[in-house]
């Protein structure tokens, strides 16, 4: 019975980790390029360069001595976002929406808990110390520009910011999903802790159906509302700008996230050298396949524009449903 | 292409790591099984005796030749003594000499024997014996004896067995009533034969042994008598005149002297106390491919010190450790805690068992889970955190081991076996998941680490397989190629069945 499920996903190209780790990380991800995604500041500067929008930075806190130096950072902002160099899966990201009529040193969270600056500061030397990073090692803390997002995924989410998770392969946008926050995420766009993922027509920018766990569903948990049909706006941009996080970063799989700003349009928020695969229940459809898609209308000299338009025509949502039957 | 070299790197190596077991298991004769064991006897003796106010010096026959035993080990326990080993008449004499001492003394001399069948007689031929010199009447009855006995047998065997029929008779004749009058022991008799060959020119001595079976508190010493027939020595029973040794009878010295003599000291006494263990063949096997002269031996492990080889006895299974970590990990795929962790936690169930090493284990966790939750409001940098919970945990240890003394309950006492440092990055690692992704998953990658902790263990505990593979650490090789191609496995892991069940059932 298991064997005949292992079978079963094979049929559908299906990605297991074993294989994801072996055959395409390892094999196009060089270990010497993972600095440029693992570390934030540094993906940031380098998006800058090439070109891709990018969420301001306000400050970096790199040593315990500059800690103090957050009230100058952000004395005259809002909001704004606190986050790990060397985060991974949205861990110690601490997003900040407003600060106290009367005293400006509380701080208004995303989920509307108020904190103190004493708390937050212990954050940023968590931070810094490394709680959050990969390895354990010192990291830094980025203050950035808080992204305030766009409506249209107003209905789906539950507090936090939805983001769009865009798979790269060899510089051709494979597959793509939208991560949406829910009660039980706190308000974090991963998967992991709760977040609802819904795949995303790659021809269209059209939200399918979404997963929530390892199910399928059509309702946002918390809010209700239909999450399939919606249109995500600048699709064309997400996908050219994933498509330039190769030519950028040179990681042959690729994980592109980015958000969407009401006022700035796509903003890279970061970038994956370890993309996870539950990409694929959110579209119901194997990797494996459009990788093999991929590498046969692999073009070097395609530029960023072309591989998405490539990405567009060939990854149509439904397609594969329709050449797995024969 | 890096398929290949994989296939090819663990082909290489599982030949070369089954031809070297196969050689050392069906050439050199190495068990594969543990319970091939042979018998070892240790047998301390005690010397108990009453200082006196001068210096003391105690001499103690040890055995020397011992037909049908191979020594392991010899020691001595005394306290302050100086201590040498000397060659006397009847053998090896260890010596033990204090300038001074108060009260009672008590002297140990210990020494591990295992039958050996070609640990012949090796001693030399002894010349013939001086004529004893013997006053009348007894001079008179000896020689009335010996020329009787020598009429009625053909040679030293035949002339031994006579001359003890006769001793041994229950109505003797007047000649040996007279020589046995004063024979108060068994040893007495020996002697009066020995007295008796002697005036026959043969060479005879008495010997005095145990017959070794099983655990025997105090052992009390057996006199036999050894005669010499010009080639090889023969042993008779005293007693019956039977002509051979008792069956595992373990030579402690030879000749007529006593067994100790002590200088300077009073109320002497001797006891002896036989324990039998059980030694692994590999021992056996060792000698006999030491002397063939095989390289394979000089890297055995069992030519490391006793202490080194219980060290490499445990670590040798951290491999079989990783193994099953991989097989987790890459074709289960279960969460948990750090890489290793589990194997050391294993290796710290060994030493509790299992029961209470999880009990203990869990409790550990817990409490440092709990203290690490009031830590965090201290705000505390991560560094200085860390030691803190370390510190907690060193602590937590002493506590449980001491309420468990106090309790009664020895098993408590082993939660000092638990890798701390690994206990302290568990606990602080688990409190960080359970911060950020909450409580469940936190749970599940601690009981995770807990399912593959115990599973190791199961596979680690296996006593069959530490003997194999420390017998045989080519085996490692075998492991280490299993490893290799378990790194180029490429198919689904058990827990992604369930986790893309939606691509499935579409």
């Amino acid at each position: 019975m298991m064997l005949a499920a292992a079978r079963k996903l094979r049929g559908k190209g299906v990605l297991g980790l074993n294989e994801r780790n072996s055959d395409y990380i390892m094999r196009l991800n060089p270990r010497r390029l993972y600095p440029l995604v693992d570390d934030k500041a540094l993906t940031k500067e380098l998006a800058l360069k090439a070109g891709m929008a990018v969420p301001d930075l306000y400050g970096i806190i790199a040593h315990q001595g500059e800690v103090r130096m957050f009230a100058d950072i952000v004395r005259d902002r809002d909001s704004f976002v606190i986050k790990p160099a060397r985060g991974s899966g949205g861990d110690g990201i601490l997003v900040v929406i407003g600060r106290g009529r009367r005293n400006r040193d509380n701080y208004r969270l995303s989920n509307g808990i108020f904190v103190s600056e004493g708390e937050i500061l212990h954050h940023i030397s968590n931070t810094v110390g490394g709680q959050y990073s990969l390895s354990g090692n010192p990291d830094k803390a980025l203050i950035e520009y808080c992204v305030h997002f766009d409506p249209t995924f107003a209905e789906v989410s539950y507090q936090g910011v939805p983001d769009i998770r865009v798979i790269v392969y060899r510089g051709y946008p494979a597959m793509a999903m939208v991560r949406l926050p829910t009660r039980a995420s706190d308000g974090k766009a991963n998967l992991h802790q709760g977040a609802v993922g819904a795949g995303v027509d790659l021809a269209t920018g059209e939200t399918l159906t979404g997963v929530l766990g390892n199910e399928v569903i059509d309702e946002h948990p918390d809010t209700g509302a239909h999450i399939a049909g919606l249109h995500i706006p600048h699709w064309d941009v997400i996908l050219e700008s994933s498509a330039r996080g190769y030519d950028v970063t040179g990681l042959g799989y690729l994980g592109v996230d980015m958000v969407i700003d009401r006022d700035r349009g796509p903003l890279i928020l970061e970038m994956n050298a370890r993309p996870g695969l539950n990409i694929q229940i959110a579209n119901g459809t194997g990797l494996a396949q459009r990788i093999e898609r991929i590498d046969a209308l692999y073009d070097a000299s395609a530029g960023a524009a072309e591989r998405a338009t490539a990405a567009r025509r060939e990854f149509a949502a439904g397609v594969e449903h329709q050449t797995s039957l024969f | 292409m890096k398929q290949r070299y994989v296939y090819v790197l663990a082909a290489l190596l599982t030949v070369v790591g089954l031809s070297v077991f196969l050689y050392k298991w069906q050439v050199l004769g190495f068990p594969v099984t543990e319970n091939q064991e042979t018998p070892v006897w240790t047998i301390e003796s005690a010397v108990n005796f009453d200082s006196g106010p001068g210096s003391i010096k105690v001499q103690l026959h040890v055995p020397t030749l011992t037909p049908g035993f191979r020594m392991l080990n010899e020691n001595s326990v005394s306290r302050g003594y100086g201590f040498s080993l000397n060659y006397g008449s009847g053998g090896r004499q260890a010596q033990w000499a204090i300038r001074r001492a108060d009260g009672e003394q008590t002297i140990y001399y210990r020494i591990s024997v295992y039958e050996d069948a070609s640990v012949d007689q090796s001693d030399t031929t002894p010349p013939f014996p001086p004529l004893p010199v013997i006053n009348e009447p007894l001079k008179t009855a000896v020689d009335v004896l010996v020329s009787d006995v020598r009429d009625q047998s053909a040679d030293t065997a035949s002339f031994t067995t006579e001359l003890l029929r006769r001793m041994n008779d229950p109505s003797p004749d007047p000649n040996v009533e007279l020589l046995i009058a004063g024979v108060r022991t068994d040893a007495d008799f020996v002697a009066v034969v020995t007295t008796v060959l002697a005036a026959a020119r043969i060479p005879a001595r008495m010997v005095r042994g145990f017959p070794l079976a099983g655990r025997q508190r105090s052992a009390s010493l057996v006199a036999w008598l050894e005669v010499h027939d010009g080639d090889r020595w023969l042993y008779f029973n005293p007693a019956t005149g039977e002509g051979r040794l008792p069956q595992r009878f373990l030579v402690w010295w030879r000749g007529n002297e006593p067994l100790v003599s002590v200088e300077g000291g009073s109320n002497v006494e001797v006891s002896f106390a036989i324990q039998e263990n059980h030694l692994d063949a590999v021992a056996i096997a060792e000698t006999q491919a030491a002397k063939s002269g095989t390289f394979a031996v000089d890297f055995s492990l069992y030519s490391l010190p006793i202490q080194t080889q219980a060290v490499y006895s445990v670590l040798l299974m951290i491999p079989v450790g990783a193994l099953i970590m991989v097989f987790f990990r890459n074709f289960v795929g279960i969460d948990a805690f750090g890489t290793f962790m589990p194997v050391l936690i294993a290796l710290a169930f060994r030493e509790t068992k299992l029961l209470w090493g999880v009990v203990l284990f869990t409790t550990l966790i817990a409490l440092g889970l709990s203290i690490r939750f009031l830590l965090d409001r201290l705000r505390l940098l991560l560094v200085p955190r860390l030691s803190a919970v370390l510190i907690v945990v060193v602590m937590l240890m002493l506590f449980i081991s001491l309420t468990s003394h106090q309790l009664g309950l020895e098993t408590g006492l082993s939660v000092a076996l638990f890798p701390m440092v690994i206990i302290a990055m568990t606990i602080e690692r688990m409190s960080v998941v359970w911060e950020e992704r909450g409580a469940a998953d936190a749970m599940r990658a601690g009981l995770g680490s807990l399912v593959v902790a115990i599973a190791a263990y199961i596979f680690m505990g296996m006593a069959w397989l530490e003997h194999l593979i420390f017998t045989f650490p080519e085996l490692l090789l075998l492991i280490l190629a299993l490893v290799l191609l378990a790194g180029r496995y490429t198919g689904y892991r058990l827990t992604e069945l369930r986790r893309f069940k939606a691509l499935v059932t579409e």
